[in-house]
């Protein structure tokens, strides 16, 4: 009993995680209609510049404050994801205004692919490490109720708790700025929030700025638990089953398909993965979003698909 | 001026219905086939058979049939390389376990794929658009799970890794790189007319009426189902083979690695590249995907740059992404659409209209 809390609060730890990362696909989905595919790539591309600007700032300051090195680390990193939110949005596309969503995703294929090449180039290629001063021991709770207690993370647990934070802000930010409201106008109806003043290219990097934030985090939080390389580009991979279990466009139903997928994959891993041989998160992950999306082919809270001939 | 089609009378349905009409089309396309056949395997040296003709024609091959799930049916898939991977093993095991003749191997390879890509199928009867194009990837990634984890599908090979032995074709070795060139190509010439005649034929035409709207396409009395599993069976079947023969042909020996997600991000941006719906855009996007990368492994050699070699692969990677969004906002409906501009104009030079 013990073991199976422990497994389940491990997954749901981990589907916060996931739910960050998905959250960064939907809302790039909602406001601009484009599956971003890039996410991997951007959230890499901002933990190598989180890591190496720390690194440089913090030789640069001789090493007398490390959190004042990441503090200045975070905003640039910050400033960075802006600025290709920026170039995105006016190399990119302004320039594919209006075509269908495969060739939208085919150039975040594309944008992927630049983003890798470039960041490692910037910032190097080896395997990096972030100090944000993450907790690593774990603790042991409840272990008055069960027999020797349940083995947590300290971790994993703040990770959940920067992820729980920053979804709050972003709902938040969504429901009661300026801004968010702008963003929901585009996402509801591009061409009636254009015709009402929204000036969309704006409001596009608005939201690949914010999905690049979103970025950051992730990157920081992934990176500083695995280390920063090149493998976190796949973190993309992992959460897609979630935004398309929670639904392309609905927020909440990002955080809902990442705990579910995160307490699937963990339940699964360990106890059906040794009768089949193991490493079986990754695909389960995709059959779990599959059989759900048999019986709800929009997700768990997208919206309702109706075909009008 | 010599692109004309004056004179060219169809007097019968028949002639009205081939697949190149006009006359000078037909000899161009002789003309090209005679190259390929005849000029290619004694003109080029081998490392232009092995490094650019048998990439090109089997990457070809795997976007034709990528290209009739996606370009005329509609149904994005990301799991191509799955599919490949089935051939491939499939192939392999028909090889090892009951030692059946090479070409028979090769499309039980395919046949294996079918029945893979019917049941991954299925799911598009219920789910569509972006949804299916991640569900795909579910294929994928049991697939890449299923042949590194399950032991019998390898045949116990310690490493993982299989190999094929000397290939052999009714007798005649295929050994040397042309002798491997012309049997891929003969795959090739043959799958790529009968798709051609596929998409031309009614199938086809239910196929194109499903990707323009499925809800229309049935009201008209096509049947979702049917049209949606046969896109899905033709396609996987010429993926697989296609798999088989990368497999067996490109690379000799392999493992699970050469069939990963990459391989079928690369098999949709030639889809993409080439022009979605288009035969001979396939060709046109293989071609585009073998050359690129060699010109940019070459260019900087030739420059006289000296460019330390993991730089190097980050930099094609670059303009690899830079290259590719270049073309979606050029032309994005990829080079066949170039390539058709260029025949109209080429019909009415030297006039404007």
């Amino acid at each position: 009993m013990g073991f199976l809390l422990e497994t389940v609060i491990g997954g749901l730890m981990s589907g916060m995680l996931y739910a960050l990362v998905a959250l960064g696909f939907v809302l790039i989905f909602k406001a601009s209609g484009v599956f971003n595919f890039a996410q991997g790539a951007m959230v890499l591309i901002a933990a190598l510049a989180m890591a190496r600007l720390s690194g440089w700032i913090d030789a640069w300051l001789g090493g007398a404050s490390p959190v004042l090195a990441n503090l200045l680390a975070f905003v640039l990193a910050a400033l960075f994801m802006w600025l290709i939110a920026v170039l995105v949005e006016r190399l990119v596309l302004r320039h594919l205004v209006n075509q269908e969503a495969t060739t939208l995703l085919m150039a975040t294929i594309g944008i992927s692919y630049f983003l890798d090449g470039i960041g490692q180039i910037l910032f190097g290629s080896s395997v990096y490490s972030i100090d944000v001063g993450m907790p690593k021991d774990p603790v042991i709770i409840l272990d008055t109720v069960f027999d020797g207690g349940v083995l947590v993370s300290l971790e994993d647990l703040t990770a959940a708790v920067i992820a729980a934070v920053l979804v709050a802000v972003l709902a938040f930010f969504f429901q009661y700025t300026t801004v968010g409201r702008a963003l929901r106008a585009v996402a509801d109806d591009h061409q009636a929030a254009q015709s009402v003043g929204i000036p969309l290219n704006r409001i596009w990097v608005v939201v690949w700025t914010v999905a690049g934030l979103v970025a950051l985090v992730t990157g920081i939080v992934w990176g500083s638990k695995f280390g920063v390389q090149f493998t976190l580009s796949t973190a993309a991979l992992r959460a897609l089953p979630v935004v398309i279990l929670g639904g392309l466009t609905s927020v909440p139903g990002a955080i809902v398909g990442g705990l579910i997928i995160g307490v699937g994959e963990k339940l699964s891993e360990v106890y059906l993965g040794p009768f089949v041989g193991g490493g079986i998160e990754i695909w389960f992950a995709y059959v779990l979003s599959l059989v759900f999306l048999l019986f709800r082919p929009q997700g768990l809270f997208g919206e309702k698909i109706i075909d009008r001939v | 001026m010599f692109y004309r089609e004056n004179g060219q009378f169809k007097s019968t349905y028949r002639s009205d219905q081939q697949i190149f009409p006009i006359r000078q089309d037909r000899w161009f396309i002789s003309a090209l086939l005679l190259l390929a056949f005849v000029g290619v395997p004694l003109g080029a040296s081998d490392y232009f058979l092995q490094a650019i003709f048998i990439p090109f024609l089997i990457l070809a091959l795997a976007a034709i049939g990528l290209n009739i799930l996606v370009g005329y049916c509609g149904q994005i898939s990301i799991g191509s390389g799955a599919f490949m991977a089935v051939g491939a093993y499939a192939a392999w095991n028909f090889g090892v376990r009951l030692d059946l003749p090479l070409v028979a191997q090769i499309l039980m390879g395919g046949v294996f794929a079918t029945l893979t890509g019917v049941v991954f199928g299925v799911p598009s009867l219920r789910i569509r658009g972006l949804y299916l194009a991640v569900t795909t990837l579910a294929a994928q990634f049991f697939m890449d799970w299923a042949f590194l984890r399950i032991p019998y599908f390898t045949n116990y090979s310690s490493s993982g890794n299989v190999s094929v032995p000397t290939l052999d074709v009714f007798g005649l070795p295929v050994v040397t790189p042309a002798q491997k060139y012309l049997f891929v190509l003969c795959f090739v010439a043959i799958i790529g007319l009968l798709s051609k005649n596929l998409v031309r034929g009614a199938i086809g035409r239910q196929w194109m009426a499903i990707r323009d709207m499925d809800v229309a396409a049935a009201v008209i009395g096509i049947r979702p189902v049917y049209a949606k599993l046969t896109a899905f069976a033709v396609s996987s079947f010429i993926i697989g083979v296609a798999g088989a023969l990368w497999a067996y042909i490109h690379l000799g020996s392999w493992e699970p690695l050469a069939f990963d997600l990459n391989r079928s991000l690369q098999l949709l941006f030639i889809i993409i590249i080439g022009g979605l719906g288009s035969i001979i855009g396939s060709f046109f996007g293989a071609a585009f995907m073998v050359l690129v990368p060699v010109l940019l492994t070459n260019v900087p050699h030739w420059l006289g740059l000296d460019i330390p070699v993991d730089v190097a692969s980050h930099i094609e990677h670059m303009v690899f992404g830079f290259l590719i969004v270049f073309f979606l906002i050029v032309e994005p409906h990829g080079l066949a659409r170039l390539w058709s501009i260029a025949k109209e104009k080429l019909r009415i030079w030297p006039f404007p209209h």
